[in-house]
């Protein structure tokens, strides 16, 4: 590790929280490599006799409402879960970079046209928007994943052209143009890895809501559909027998809870890590 | 045949109920208002009323309040037979194709005009003019003449002999001084009904509740229960919890709630649970257009590879019937035993798929002329059951060999990008089962049109005769001839998979007293239920 | 001051009219027609009884016919009737739903200023210590938890074991009949748990927001130079650093009513709350273009005005931009 890497994981690592968080997400991405490894039954073997069964030996988690072991389901969810997260954030990102870059870059109208833009996506009630498109063309975890980053890039835009109007005026920018830099050149070489740290803040906190809007979906029927497991779906089923499956609920709940958690500890991890005013 | 997709299952249960009812059972446990409500009756509806005059509307909790405030001519009676309503009784003339209908003297509009033949020649114009939008004109259409030949009598005429005539008489009656004249789509009505029935309309907030009154006037006595209220509760598990705190009285229970949750002594001190077949069925269909499914070896392949009997115990828990063909087992049009079943044999059906050229591919997935065996089962969003039931069948056809996806769809576009262009491999849904035995709509050959409700595409002349047949006889005997053939040739087509007739299973406080299980369930005599002082 | 306003207000006509062309986009990206919901329940229909429906309610015309038509309606308040059987005007429906999800969400809204604000402060004080990593945890938790999965939760727990609240609804039964304050009563206990849920999940983003600005204040050269010259760190904190810090809080007002109203679906379909967020579900899963496209422009258009009036807010409040850019 160099210099700044190695200041950059001291600091992170010194609180302990963030590394929880860390260290949970890393367990999370095992257990969804592996998961076939772990556990003997396949996550779509039905069992219509031995349905809704509690806890025990042979089932650690129970059974769900057509028999299928929820351990199993769990940790394969965790793979569709991560996967929702990831690839809306990857949207989202690539879309409010490209964005803010344009924006800020360029300056004049098409940073004012852009900015409008943004204004104009902010003030919708953006679950209302997911809610729209999702239910009007079909619930598949593609649509999912495409809609929630496209409707969640309007922050990394602004937090990117920010960045690149501070930039801008900065002397090695400037010096760069004078040696006759591209455009190109000085977007990719000196603004995009400068504005790297606040997106990968917001990337993080993203993935964490994406996860969570996906279980929303689930609860109102248009999540990922079964029998691909997903911890909003697996939550939603177990919803109508909270009071006796108690077992169906509490565990995609608690893993819903522990890893948005994570990854939001995380990321306030890397912010105050990032931090240049918190100098020890 | 009313169509059932569009709601689960449950919800359809709800309806066959008479809808939930409720009020708190014990009065300690009685929310916010504390003190006893008396004979007040609290039911929870998950859907929000769309429009209350009966014509304009398709959806269960319209016909809910609908059937409380409006008569039709005729209904049908306890045991499933029909019975006068607002006709006093009917003739039916030698050559069968008459009806003249003695209306009842003395009912009475809830706004206290008197109830004549002018309201019931209304409703019947205003059904068939084309400028009304409604979803119920077909049967009418039948009719070739209609008169009210005095106050109190209605006469109709029809070309040919149609068995259903005198059921469709069923459909409620609205008032013509209030509607003649005017445009019914914009009718206040629509908001505030007024009817004959035994409960009349007092409020309504839109999201929260809709409040019925007794009517003190009602021909046949006024309800013991009032007001009653439907509260609007669109969650399911929010309106079991509600039951348990005594926020309402009534529901149709899911198997799982009936069998797992409800069997506290507690619980069953509070309330009564009452347990018969619905009348519906849930089946699997193939569209017939497409060269697989053409061979009737593979579709009978199909019906030996599901095991009905898994479904009704993963699906129900046991509670419903295997279904063998479109009749609701017991009732008189139903063949008890159909020979050409092929029932529930995978070594059967490996052997017919063999016969119809598929071999065994390298991935387990049977193989023809280089084309996998391999299609997507579509069936409606929100129908919990239809769910289970489909990855079920998904499971079993892939051991043998038959690769299945399931694709859930929003209900709108279900039907117009799929079921309307014939853009669909298989499906699972559900019919509600009409009291008459009538097949036209759903299994003539004349029905395969776009938006027609033969949408598989089923051709079969000899069939199509019979069902002619069927509707154009009043003689019960031959109808059950007809129908038995019928039977015949659908479990030896299979162009569906019929699978199953559930269970309703409502539940009412223990409160409520007078409740009298019957063939035509336990709503039929709601006028009559009451609450011990 | 006035050229600010004067700009501002101009600024809203090409966002609105931005808002209302992406609702109809986005109504429009979708297949299907909403005349089957009204037919499809029943076989007793003839295809020209469908099609009849469908030219009743001008779906036979191109698309931008059709947002045309739409525009110059809204232009006059009228967003058309609702394709539902109840054929009911679009405004009419929203009118009567609305006031309940705005009053929840600002009841909410002022619950989430009055403790996250305090909460933000206290772990910007006490950064890094135990308290800090605690309250961190404990407004993320909030964020964390699947909102219908701890509704459910406290409705099972405090509605049925406990029977201390009622499950769903605003009303008990028969309140209308008893004394305003009794009914006040009624009222509160139908909607301390869906208000408390929506405040516990929306605390995180604006306490976190204030621990960093505040931070950030503390940070500046007065504050160590009032620090140096003795002044009380009590004053220091409470009298310099949080008025500064405070200012840029009250931009996020505006934007924190988008997701309030949107965690409103969630909510209200729960909870049987008759509010926006339940009659848009409804709407969406009936295909309700008409109620569906009113109902994102009036949400987008009420964040607009929030959004406006929290501008006009700070502007007020902070000279600079009073003077400076205005």
């Amino acid at each position: 590790m160099n210099g700044p890497l190695r200041e950059f994981w001291e600091r992170f690592s010194a609180n302990r929280f963030a590394l929880a968080g860390l260290w949970v997400i890393a367990l999370l991405f095992l257990l969804s490599f592996a998961a076939s490894f772990i556990t003997p039954y396949d996550p779509d073997a039905i069992d219509a006799w031995h349905v809704l069964l509690p806890p025990s030996a042979e089932h650690w988690f129970g059974t769900d409402e057509l028999g299928r072991d929820v351990l199993t389901r769990v940790i394969f969810g965790a793979r569709v879960s991560l996967k929702v997260g990831f690839v809306a954030v990857g949207i989202a990102v690539a879309v409010g970079t490209v964005v803010g870059l344009f924006a800020g870059f360029y300056g004049g109208w098409v940073d004012s046209v852009l900015m409008r833009i943004v204004d104009i996506m902010l003030c919708f009630p953006t679950f209302f928007l997911i809610l729209a498109v999702i239910a009007m063309l079909e619930p598949s975890i593609w649509y999912i994943m495409v809609i929630i980053g496209l409707t969640g890039w309007m922050g990394v835009a602004r937090l990117v052209r920010a960045e690149v109007l501070s930039l801008k005026s900065r002397d090695f920018i400037s010096a760069a143009r004078v040696l006759g830099a591209s455009d190109r050149r000085i977007i990719f070489r000196h603004i995009l890895p400068n504005a790297l740290s606040p997106v990968l803040v917001s990337a993080t906190l993203g993935v964490a809501g994406a996860i969570l809007t996906e279980s929303a979906l689930s609860f109102l029927g248009i999540g990922v559909q079964p029998p691909t497991p997903s911890w909003g779906n697996i939550l939603t089923s177990g919803k109508d027998y909270i009071e006796f499956a108690w077992w169906l609920s509490l565990f995609p709940g608690v893993a819903i809870l522990v890893t948005v958690l994570s990854y939001n500890l995380v990321g306030e991890g890397i912010r105050d890590a990032l931090d240049p005013r918190r100098q020890r | 045949m009313t169509f059932s997709r569009c709601f689960p299952l449950l919800l359809a249960l709800i309806v066959f109920a008479g809808c939930a009812k409720g009020a708190p059972e014990d009065k300690a446990r009685a929310q916010g208002g504390g003190a006893s409500r008396g004979s007040s009756f609290v039911t929870g509806s998950i859907g929000e009323p769309s429009n209350l005059i009966p014509i304009l509307s398709a959806d269960s909790a319209s016909s809910d309040v609908a059937g409380l405030v409006y008569n039709g001519l005729v209904r049908y009676d306890k045991n499933l037979k029909l019975e006068g309503d607002l006709a006093q009784s009917w003739e039916v003339s030698p050559d069968g194709l008459g009806i003249t209908f003695h209306l009842r003297r003395g009912v009475k509009w809830h706004d206290g005009h008197d109830f004549t033949s002018r309201d019931v020649l209304y409703t019947y114009k205003v059904t068939i003019d084309p400028k009304t939008p409604t979803a119920y004109a077909e049967d009418f259409k039948q009719v070739q003449t209609a008169e009210a030949v005095d106050t109190y009598t209605f006469k109709v005429r029809y070309a040919k002999p149609f068995a259903p005539a005198l059921a469709s008489w069923g459909m409620p009656v609205l008032p013509a001084h209030l509607l003649e004249g005017k445009d019914i789509t914009k009718s206040p009505l629509s908001r505030k009904p007024v009817g004959t029935g035994p409960y009349i309309f007092k409020e309504w907030v839109p999201g929260q509740r809709l409040i019925l009154e007794a009517n003190p006037h009602y021909y046949e006595g006024a309800p013991h229960l009032s007001p009653y209220v439907y509260r609007i509760i669109p969650d399911n598990s929010t309106m079991y919890m509600e039951l348990k705190a005594g926020g309402i009285d009534m529901m149709g229970l899911s198997p799982v709630q009936y069998q797992r949750q409800t069997g506290s002594r507690e619980f069953l001190s509070r309330f009564n649970k009452y347990r018969y077949p619905a009348s519906a069925y849930t089946y699997l269909g193939y569209n017939l257009r497409l060269p697989m499914f053409q061979d009737v070896r593979v579709r009978r392949a199909l019906t030996c590879a599901i095991n009905k009997e898994e479904i009704i115990q993963g699906v129900l828990l046991g509670m419903g019937q295997i279904a063998h063909g479109p009749y609701k087992p017991g009732t008189w049009a139903w063949k008890p035993r159909i020979e050409a079943d092929p029932g529930y044999d995978p070594a059967r059906a490996a052997a017919l798929l063999k016969e119809a050229g598929y071999v065994m591919g390298s991935d387990g997935i049977l193989v023809k002329d280089g084309k996998p065996l391999s299609f997507t089962i579509m069936t409606n969003q929100g129908n919990d059951q239809r769910l289970k039931c489909a990855q079920i069948i998904q499971r079993r056809l892939k051991r043998v060999g038959i690769d299945v996806k399931i694709r859930v769809m929003e209900w709108a576009s279900f039907l117009t990008n799929f079921i309307d262009k014939g853009r669909f491999e298989a499906v699972l849904l559900g019919w509600t089962i009409s009291q008459d035995p009538d097949l036209y709509d759903v299994w003539h050959s004349s029905k395969t049109g776009p938006k027609e409700l033969n949408f598989i595409g089923y051709k079969n002349p000899e069939l199509d005769r019979l069902i002619v047949e069927g509707r154009g006889t009043f003689d019960m005997a031959k109808r059950r001839e007809s129908y038995y053939r019928i039977q015949e040739i659908l479990a030896q087509d299979q162009p569906y998979t019929f699978l199953y007739v559930p269970d309703a299973l409502p539940v009412v406080t223990s409160r409520i007293k007078g409740i009298e299980p019957a063939p035509a369930g336990i709503s039929y005599n709601l006028i009559k239920w009451y609450v011990e002082q | 001051m006035a050229n600010y306003l004067i700009k501002r207000l101009l600024m809203l006509f090409p966002l609105l009219l931005g808002i209302t062309l992406i609702t109809f986009t986005v109504i429009h990206l979708a297949p299907g027609e909403p005349v089957e919901m009204q037919t499809a329940m029943s076989p007793k229909v003839s295809a020209q009884a469908r099609a009849r429906l469908r030219e009743f309610y001008g779906l036979d015309k191109p698309l931008h016919v059709q947002y045309g038509m739409w525009l110059s309606n809204l232009a006059h308040l009228d967003f058309g009737r609702s394709f539902a059987p109840d054929n009911r005007p679009v405004l009419d429906k929203i009118k009567e739903r609305i006031p309940i999800t705005i009053s929840l969400n600002v009841i909410a809204l002022i619950l989430e200023f009055g403790l996250a604000l305090p909460i933000g402060i206290l772990a910007a004080v006490h950064r890094d210590t135990l308290l800090d990593r605690a309250i961190s945890v404990f407004v993320f938790a909030g964020f964390a938890v699947p909102t219908f999965w701890l509704a459910l939760l406290c409705m099972y727990f405090f509605g049925v074991k406990l029977n201390w609240l009622p499950i769903s609804g605003i009303h008990s039964l028969g309140s209308d009949a008893l004394p305003t304050l009794a009914r006040f009563w009624d009222l509160a206990k139908h909607l301390l748990l869906p208000i408390s849920i929506a405040t516990f999940g929306s605390l995180a983003g604006l306490s976190r927001y204030m621990r960093s600005t505040m931070l950030e204040v503390l940070s500046q050269d007065y504050i160590t130079t009032a620090r140096a010259k003795g002044v009380r760190e009590r004053v220091v904190i409470y009298r310099h650093a949080l008025k500064n810090a405070l200012l840029p809080v009250i931009t996020l007002l505006g934007f924190s009513l988008p997701a309030l109203i949107g965690g409103s679906v969630i909510f209200e379909t729960i909870f049987s709350i008759p509010g926006m967020g339940q009659l848009f579900y409804q709407g969406v899963m009936a295909r309700d273009y008409p109620l569906v496209m009113g109902i994102l422009v009036i949400g987008a258009g009420l964040t607009l005005v929030g959004n406006l009036l929290a501008d006009l807010c700070y502007a007020v409040a902070d000279p600079r931009i009073r003077h400076g850019r205005g």
